[in-house]
């Protein structure tokens, strides 16, 4: 033992086939010495320059942790070396921190400023890496660096590291769990993500850290499920496992109209014309009856899951591929869980693990579902060479699926089972015969006759086995069997299987009244090698004494007594206690008389027979492919797959915001073929309230999608029908191609990089035209007629709204405000100012809405000085808070106003616009219990009382968003109903402008270096390369002012954050040819680099 | 999700770990070293052991267990899916995946296991990824690292990761551009008593070699497509244009990989290219008993059968075999009854028999069951099934790429019940 790991350490990572010690104790006597002179060469050449060296001095170091020895003591020698250049030893590095850090905390927090740097590197793979490490050091006192590096992170233009963020989630939040607020907001953030690099990672940050919160899901549920198929297949499993979960609490169970069904089919024999009374009323009161009244129409964001997890059944991976079968068998209707059956049976081609949990599974559903694998009966047949613990679950299977027409073949392959060498597998092919035989009357006897042959079996486990199954089965009818009792008396004398015996025992004694003459003298057996048995058997012969004693005691008298003063005395207080217990019973005695007059009725009740069921009979509570389910027990962290509901929760907080529609519209409109499609996924609540008054059979029409059963009318069905039946619909048709467009438009997508990337370009381009089309004022940054296109809808809305006009003065409103402070400086320097941007500021107090209204006119006259000063309006236009569909007929709007909240200067205002667009007039609106996370507070706005159709009205709100952009959600009410919106501020409206002097800017500059200076470059296309441009975007972008500056080149912009007041400074370096550099230096890092990435967007575009 | 993996040899020695979370003891494996006592055989090990505080879901392969342990709960078969990964990757970057291979090459196995993982969660496992990040060790450039000190890791960092084609790596370049596919053809079957097929079906795979420059855009199409029953495909393939055209679209993978598996149902009559004749008998008075099997061909379309090898498990009760085979050589292993008998070619004219007597326990009864015997035969340039492949197109590069298609049939699970 003591030369042996000298002799291994000194081979170093090449460690020899034949090394025999493990996890020795590398303190225990002479070895101590010799490892501490090795681990002091290690240190040597870690010290020194030489690369290849340190290199090979940490491939011993990792072979030595990879053979689970402690290398703990190296730690200060290793972590220096933390920043080494060479890239295989920074790796290692990397391993040895990663294993060490935890038992050497402080010296592992001199590694972290490595990684901090990392952070910052250009390189997007570098930030990741370096945040992959620092995440996984698990030291509670970086938590705080962890945090900031994840939000950081999270906000990445790389979606790479964007990725690594939502690695590092679960790593924090297993560090510190009071992060857990926090964490939900990255994870909340980073679930609105479209990319599919992300989508799974952020998914399993859900499930770890936040899985009860399923409204987050609600936004982005449809867009997973379009990203689903291209989704690495990892991501696949979580997000499709977590569907389900979702799918259960959302939607309506798909198998309720199937009762109904035949309800009413039934109902339909009787007569037609009462059918149609109820069909005509059931209308009218559709609304207030009852749940399970209303015919079932799915919902089209159900049947969006069903038909996305559909081609993933094809996945290479068996994970995959179980998991959606998991969600068939859990979500979809009755009719369409076959699909699956195909590609599970498809996997018990892989390997015997794999095998062994899909049989489970498999095993679980054929109970349920026993026609779905039917057709596959022969590939459950068993063949010699599986491993038993194979067998025996395919055996499950096909005793789950014999049925009266396959069962003579089935019990065919039962009979070579029982010859097989493989004892535990004749065992529970027997078994298997006796379920067969309960569960399948015409068989009965047949199996009988089969068993009671096996009792002449030389092997004594099967006889045993036979016994046990054939007692179960007699019970069913023992008075034809009298024979077959007879022979298992006999039998007695020569098995010794203690289970086999007890039940011998046992039905003698029950049918003792159909052997008479033999009871006795099997008793009389018993009783002389009574000593001899097993518990199990003695119990039952104490039993059988009893039963003789009560119906034959004149021959048997003796020998109870006999037995039972020898279990009297026997070792085992059971069977002492049995002994005593059924002395009182039987002997009447003097006191004890009135239990022992029923004893007949005790002992010979006539007992039920037992029902043979499968072991997995009610697994299916759990969660199919999970391992509680596979285990029958719950593990840690399951999550129970909750029931369905009783009615289905409101479908319209799955709606999304415009934006989103418009890139679906855009993936389709890139084919040529631009189609109304996607439309349904956002007024699925009209569609819903038509297709409720539809006929429940519409469920078959509703599988080939809602579209065609969004209208009612007969005159599109029928061109819907027509189209379907054009198109060849190889089951799926019409609605469904339109989404294939889509996604094979994906497909394209993932051709070739420079193919996709072009792509990218025309959606972006195209994304913004219905963007302006559907908003009156959406951003159009980069488009070069955005004065003139900017001036008239301005115009246009001005008249419309009444408080509109003062939003578009709100460059001048904060800076009066902020003035004050920095007045002495700004109104020295303001001679320097450029003029576009400085004028405004002279306006000193709020102006009242008319005179802004007036001001308005006037500006818009001064074209010269419009651009810059009016742009922040076209830069946070309208956001949409709820589409008129979704809400019913009420549409709400939100600006920005960038004017100070009177209320409390840290909120930001916001200038909320309703419409009312239905034909009733809207009563009572107002803010209802906003849920808001940590910091961020709100001011409602007064309650409005009455919105008539057609008008609108406009509230204003202020929101402290405490510094960060994560969304304010809260509930609009109406009298009526309740509709949950979120308002996510752009980051740029979080400040407030702030004056200040060149020189004073560079002074705070200077203050803000290092961490929290964060430097872009970028190229400044030709559109935007005039200062007044330049100057409206940053300024259309954040709310900042423009700070002097000497060089004509340089752009400066300083601001403050509304909440912590924390300095914004932004510096725009222009060079000749285009090329800038935009420097932002903030406290808050955060703000600071999504500051640079929305600027930098703005000025690019 | 993967808490630790543990890599543990069949004499029971654990010479690896690796952990992504907090370190776990390795006496965890103890509940697993139980459970492989109880199952006295490595297959019948359960897959999942659950542990007081943990569960251990191994996968035995290579004569090896690959145990990872986890805590909470994850689906089973995503932890399986990707332990078997792994030893995919070890196979692909060692060539074989050995215990003594892993030793010796333990800090790349270390580095590729810490990128296929992060925090538990599948990284990267595209070995298209790992191998740009980590070198596949070569005995070139072992050579060329022990000179000049340089390394196995990567320079340049792993731009596949963020394509949006993650299993190509970017930059490929070849002088000759060559694309091959193997159609290898397996056939199930249990053959009862009498000769008669109680259940066959045919299960394809469609492996490929494709070592082209740039950025290959390929499209095979088939003869007869709907021969295809079912199907899985690498995530490669354009899943919508085989829907609609049933034509393969795909930008392959650098190197070798699994381009199709497919099934062809057992609707469709398989042809069995093989009989069996047997007899074999025991008796119960003597302690001899005899043993003739006669392997023949039957529909091979012409083509010869190679490669045939008969394993049989002889019944407990079998002392020795002394057999004369017409052809090949026979081995009898008296431990563990396991009868192999090496056939090579069938030749029709003079079909390979295998005779002799079987000497049994002298006493004991004559056992009750006949052996089973397993087949193994090769058919080249022959697809069972029918399928062909009608044409290879390529798209998107300049170049002329040399193709080649090969066709094979083996015998996949294939049993004759005696």
């Amino acid at each position: 033992m003591s030369a042996a790991p000298a002799y291994s350490e000194d081979k170093g990572g090449s460690a020899g086939p034949g090394e025999p010690e493990y996890g020795h104790d590398p303190a225990s006597g002479g070895i101590f010495s010799s490892d501490y002179k090795r681990h002091d060469d290690l240190k040597e050449m870690l010290d020194t320059n030489k690369d290849s060296l340190k290199l090979e001095a940490m491939k011993r170091i990792v072979a030595m942790i990879a053979r689970g020895k402690n290398a703990s003591d190296l730690f200060p020698a290793v972590v220096k070396n933390v920043a080494c250049k060479n890239i295989e030893v920074k790796k290692l590095v990397y391993v040895y921190l990663v294993r060490y850090a935890e038992e050497q905390q402080d010296l592992a927090l001199l590694s972290i400023s490595t990684f901090q740097r990392g952070l910052k590197d250009p390189n997007q793979l570098i930030r990741a890496s370096a945040l992959r490490v620092l995440s996984s050091i698990r030291v509670p006192i970086i938590v705080p660096i962890m945090m900031l590096a994840i939000k950081e992170a999270a906000s990445d233009m790389s979606p790479y590291v964007r990725k690594t963020a939502a690695h590092a989630i679960p790593k924090l939040y297993s560090l510190d769990s009071d992060q857990k607020d926090q964490l939900i907001e990255v994870i909340e953030k980073l679930l609105a993500d479209k990319t599919t690099l992300v989508a799974g990672s952020v998914v399993m940050a859900f499930e770890e850290v936040c899985p009860e919160r399923i409204d987050l899901i609600h936004k982005n549920y449809r867009k997973l499920c379009n990203l689903l198929i291209d989704v690495e297949e990892w991501g696949q499993v979580v997000i499709i496992s977590m569907l389900t979960r979702y799918a259960r609490t959302q939607f309506l169970s798909p198998t309720q109209n199937e009762s109904l069904l035949e309800e009413n089919a039934e109902k339909a024999f009787y007569g037609s014309e009462e059918d149609e009374a109820k069909g005509a009323g059931s209308e009218e009161t559709a609304a207030a009856a009852l749940p399970a009244r209303k015919p079932y129409v799915m919902d089209p964001d159900h049947r969006l899951l069903l038909r996305n997890t559909k081609p993933l059944l094809q996945s290479r991976s068996a994970a995959v591929v179980m998991a959606v079968a998991q969600l068939y068998f859990h979500l979809a209707p009755k009719a369409e869980v076959g699909v699956i059956a195909k590609a599970l049976v498809r996997l018990l081609r892989s390997h015997s693990e794999v095998q062994y949990v899909v049989l489970q599974n498999v095993a679980t559903m054929s109970i349920k579902r026993r026609g779905m694998f039917e057709p596959y009966l022969k590939s459950f047949y068993i063949r010699s060479t599986d491993p038993t613990q194979i067998k025996i679950l395919k055996l499950e299977v096909l005793t789950n699926l014999a049925n009266e027409t396959n069962i003579p073949t089935v019990l065919r392959e039962f009979q070579t089972y029982i010859r097989s060498m493989d004892k535990d597998f004749v065992a529970a092919t027997i078994q298997a015969i006796g379920r067969c035989a309960t569960n399948i009357g015409r068989v009965r006897d047949t199996c009988l006759n089969g068993l009671v042959q096996l009792l002449s079996n030389r092997d004594e486990l099967v006889v045993a086995e036979s016994v046990v199954v054939i007692k179960k089965l007699l019970q069913m009818q023992p008075a034809q069997h009298g024979e077959i009792i007879k022979h298992l008396a006999k039998l007695t004398d020569n098995i010794q299987v203690p289970m086999a015996r007890a039940s011998i025992l046992w039905l003698i004694g029950e049918y003792c009244e159909h052997v008479p003459r033999i009871a006795p003298d099997v008793l009389r057996k018993m009783a002389k090698s009574f000593t001899a048995e097993e518990d199990i058997v003695k119990l039952q012969v104490i039993n059988l004494a009893a039963k003789l004693y009560l119906t034959n005691s004149k021959q048997t008298k003796l020998l109870t007594q006999y037995v039972l003063s020898l279990a009297k005395y026997d070792q085992n207080y059971d069977i002492r206690d049995r002994a005593r217990f059924t002395r009182q019973l039987i002997v009447p005695s003097e006191q004890g008389g009135a239990l022992s007059r029923h004893a007949k009725k005790l002992f010979l009740a006539p007992k039920p027979a037992p029902v043979l069921e499968s072991s997995f009979k009610d697994r299916d509570h759990f969660q199919l492919g999970s391992l509680s389910h596979l285990l029958n027990a719950k593990a840690t962290g399951y999550q129970e797959l909750p029931d369905w509901p009783e009615e289905a929760p409101d479908p319209s907080v799955r709606n999304v915001e415009e934006e989103d529609l418009s890139l679906i519209e855009t993936h389709v409109g890139l084919l040529g073929e631009y189609t109304e499609v996607p439309e349904w996924t956002k007024c699925s609540n009209r569609e819903k309230r038509k297709e409720k008054e539809k006929p429940f059979y519409s469920d078959s029409e509703g599988e080939s999608g809602p579209t065609e059963s969004a209208d009612s009318d007969p005159e599109s069905e029928s061109e819907s029908d027509s189209k379907s039946s054009s198109e060849s619909g190889s089951g799926e048709s019409s609605s469904e191609s339109d989404n294939e467009d889509q996604d094979e438009d994906e497909e394209k997508g993932r051709g070739s990089e420079s193919e996709q990337s072009e792509e990218d370009d025309k959606r972006k381009t195209k994304k913004k035209v219905p963007e302006g089309k559907g908003e009156a004022s959406s951003s159009d940054e980069g488009s070069d007629s955005s004065s003139s296109s900017s001036e008239s809808e301005m115009t246009s809305e001005s008249e419309e709204e009444q408080l509109e006009p003062a939003s578009w003065r709100r460059k001048t409103p904060p800076s009066s405000k902020s003035a004050p402070a920095t007045k002495e400086i700004s109104l020295l320097d303001l001679e320097d100012f450029t003029p576009p941007s400085v004028q405004p500021v002279s306006p000193p107090a709020i102006v009242s809405t008319s005179l802004a209204a007036d001001l308005e006119g006037l500006t818009l006259t001064d074209s010269t000085l419009v651009p810059s000063l009016l742009s922040p309006v076209s830069g946070i236009g309208r956001q949409e808070l709820l589409h008129r569909v979704a809400g019913e007929g009420l549409a709400v709007d939100y600006t920005f106003s960038r004017q100070p909240f009177s209320g409390d200067p840290h909120m930001v205002s916001v200038h909320i616009h309703f419409s009312n667009s239905s034909d009733t007039p809207i009563k009572g609106l107002h803010v209802g219990t906003p849920k808001l996370p940590a910091g961020i507070s709100i001011q409602e706005f007064p309650e409005i009382e009455s919105l008539a159709p057609g008008e609108s009205a406009t509230a204003v709100m202020g929101i402290n968003f405490c510094d960060s952009t994560q969304a304010a959600n809260f509930q609009l009410c109406t009298q009526t109903r309740q509709f949950y919106v979120s308002i996510q501020p752009p980051v740029g409206e979080l400040m407030a402008p702030v004056f200040m002097s060149e020189n004073e800017f560079k002074k705070e500059q200077g203050k803000l270096m290092g961490m929290n200076e964060i430097t872009e470059k970028l190229m400044l296309p030709d559109t935007c390369r005039s200062d007044h441009i330049v100057v409206q975007k940053v300024t259309a972008t954040a709310n900042l002012g423009r700070v002097p500056c000497g060089t004509s080149d340089e752009y400066r912009f300083a601001g403050r954050t509304l909440t912590g007041g924390s300095l914004v400074l932004l510096t725009l370096d222009a060079r000749p040819a285009g090329a800038a550099q935009l420097t932002v230096n903030s406290e808050k890092m955060v703000i600071g680099t999504m500051l640079v990435k929305d600027v930098i967007q703005a000025l690019t575009q | 999700m993967i808490h630790s993996l543990f890599l543990i040899n069949s004499s029971g020695d654990i010479f690896l770990e690796k952990h992504w979370k907090s370190v776990v003891s390795r006496s965890v494996c103890d509940y697993f070293f139980e459970a492989q006592e109880r199952a006295t055989e490595a297959e019948n090990v359960p897959p999942v052991i659950p542990t007081p505080h943990h569960y251990l879901l191994s996968v035995y392969r290579h004569k090896i267990f690959f145990v990872a342990v986890i805590q909470t709960e994850v689906p089973p078969l995503f932890v399986i899916e990707f332990l078997h990964r792994v030893v995919d990757t070890f196979q692909d970057y060692f060539g074989v995946c050995s215990e003594p291979v892993i030793k010796d090459n333990v800090v790349v196995v270390y580095e590729v296991l810490e990128e296929m993982l992060d925090n538990g969660f599948p990284l990267a496992t595209e070995s298209n990824i790992l191998k740009e990040l980590i070198k596949p060790p070569t005995i070139l450039r072992t050579v060329v690292n022990t000179i000049t000190g340089s390394t196995n890791v990567g320079d340049q960092l792993p731009t596949g990761q963020l394509s949006v084609v993650p299993w190509r790596r970017t930059g490929v370049k070849y002088t000759n551009n060559e694309a091959y596919f193997d159609v290898i053809e397996e056939i199930d079957a249990i053959i009862d008593k009498s000769g008669s097929t109680i259940t066959a079906e045919i299960q394809g795979v469609i492996d490929s070699c494709v070592k082209l420059t740039g950025m290959p855009d390929l499209t095979l199409s088939f003869m007869n497509p709907r021969l295809l029953d079912d199907v899985s495909f690498h995530p490669c393939v354009r899943f919508k244009r085989w829907e609609s055209e049933r034509i393969l679209s795909f930008i392959p993978p650098d190197g070798n990989f699994r381009l199709l598996s497919y099934h062809v149902s057992a609707q469709n009559l398989v042809a069995i290219p093989v009989y069996v004749k047997h007899n074999i008998s025991f008796r119960d008075s003597s302690s001899l008993g005899r043993f003739e099997i006669t392997v023949g061909p039957k529909q091979t379309m012409g083509k010869t059968i190679e490669g045939v090898t008969v394993t049989s498990q002889m019944p407990k009760g079998v002392l020795n075999m002394s057999l004369t085979p017409s052809q090949g050589t026979h081995t009898f292993d008296p431990v563990t009854k396991m009868l192999s008998w090496d056939v090579g070619k069938i030749n029709p004219q003079k079909l390979p028999s295998l005779k002799g007597t079987m000497s049994l326990q002298a006493g004991a009864s004559k056992p009750d069951e006949n052996p089973t015997i397993n087949l193994q035969f090769k058919i080249q340039q022959l697809a069972i099934s029918g399928l062909k492949v009608n044409r290879l197109d390529m798209y998107g590069e300049k170049y002329k790429p040399f193709k080649g298609i090969k066709y094979m049939t083996k015998a996949g699970k294939f049993q004759v019940r005696t």
